[in-house]
């Protein structure tokens, strides 16, 4: 699946090019895309450092138990396979937690934790389980409560209201996880049905 | 702004608060703080390099499908649904896929617009409503080494158009 997103992407971008002459930029590309991951991965690797730093802290000291403790009803229903008490809850509320709060930041590590963790229960390697997708669908629609960089956007641009959007924002979002989750659901369970 | 002050101002708080609480609980659980956070923090060596070839191919896509201006054709074709204003049509189609150029637009939006019109405030819940599902799908699932991703991808996907369709509806609603 990865393998043809990413070749049609590629493959349609340059036919585009070479259709409408605008070859050059394909150079341009191919030159500085390799500069802009860098520039990514520089920007994202002291987060991720500090973070796993700080979390490895709550993980010793039960603190990140309690959280999911907290979420735990939401959590079994969400994720059914996932064994009770398993270290990958704890990563994925967090997870959760950190996006409500609108710190992406810190809820990247998290992420990446929880998939770790994740990949342990896994059996087939290579194939992504179920709750893994769950995982990524709550992940993708966001579940922002406090959008905090749209508003700081919002206040630089001079809004007269910045934060009039935190109602809707939360009502999209949840809207955007229930469906996700909804739809999830059901193409779960029509491969399992296969 | 008064509002806006408060919420930043309290957004400033979380994380300091958060480092705050885990140490101090970490102190009282009697945990080698220092110790833990070297050890944590080493883990991310191995993260960093496994994650970047996946963020490298993905970019290195991304990049060439957009800056071919493929998109501009999709614009074209979309602006036929009056009810979307066509400013923001760079939003529906970026956000998926490139969180950088989201954020462009995003910018663009304000400065043209303002973040008071009807655009504004769309591509604002927009921008707060989705996540970037091809960004979070290749890193995540990059890290641990999934190749088949199944259906993952219709799934986040189908998140990101109800969360565009509801930002579109929820703000002709308020405003």
């Amino acid at each position: 699946m990865i393998n043809k997103i990413w070749g049609f992407f590629i493959i349609v971008g340059i036919s585009v090019c070479l259709l409408t002459n605008k070859i050059s930029i394909i150079n341009d590309e191919i030159l500085s895309s390799g500069q802009q991951a860098l520039d990514m991965i520089i920007k994202l690797f002291p987060v991720i450092a500090l973070w796993l730093g700080i979390m490895k802290i709550a993980v010793t000291s039960g603190l990140l138990n309690k959280l999911s403790n907290l979420l735990s009803p939401l959590l079994k229903k969400l994720f059914p396979e996932i064994p009770k008490g398993h270290e990958s809850l704890n990563y994925i509320s967090s997870n959760i937690i950190a996006n409500m709060f609108g710190l992406g930041s810190a809820a990247t590590p998290f992420g990446l934790k929880a998939m770790e963790s994740l990949q342990k229960l896994n059996k087939n390697k290579d194939t992504a389980t179920r709750s893994m997708i769950t995982f990524l669908v709550i992940n993708t629609s966001g579940v922002t409560i406090i959008p905090t960089t749209i508003i700081s956007m919002r206040m630089m641009h001079k809004s007269i209201n910045p934060t009039c959007i935190i109602i809707p924002c939360i009502i999209a979002t949840a809207l955007a996880t229930i469906g996700g989750v909804i739809m999830d659901r059901i193409l779960a369970r029509r491969c399992n049905n296969k | 702004m008064q509002e806006g002050v408060i919420i930043n101002n309290i957004s400033n708080y979380v994380l300091p608060m958060l480092v705050f609480v885990i140490l101090v609980y970490g102190i009282i659980k009697k945990v080698d703080i220092y110790d833990k956070f070297i050890e944590g923090s080493k883990e991310s060596f191995d993260l960093i390099f496994t994650i970047f070839p996946t963020m490298l191919a993905m970019i290195f896509g991304v990049n060439i499908f957009i800056k071919s201006g493929i998109l501009d054709y999709i614009y074209n074709l979309f602006s036929i649904f009056k009810f979307i204003p066509s400013e923001i049509l760079p939003m529906i189609f970026l956000r998926p896929i490139s969180g950088g150029a989201t954020l462009a637009t995003l910018n663009n939006i304000f400065a043209k617009y303002g973040p008071d019109s009807i655009s504004g405030l769309i591509s604002s819940v927009i921008q707060g409503s989705t996540d970037t599902t091809f960004y979070v799908i290749t890193l995540y699932f990059g890290s641990v080494g999934i190749k088949k991703i199944r259906y993952s991808l219709y799934a986040g996907l189908f998140a990101d158009v109800i969360g565009i369709v509801s930002a579109i509806i929820v703000v002709k609603f308020f405003f």
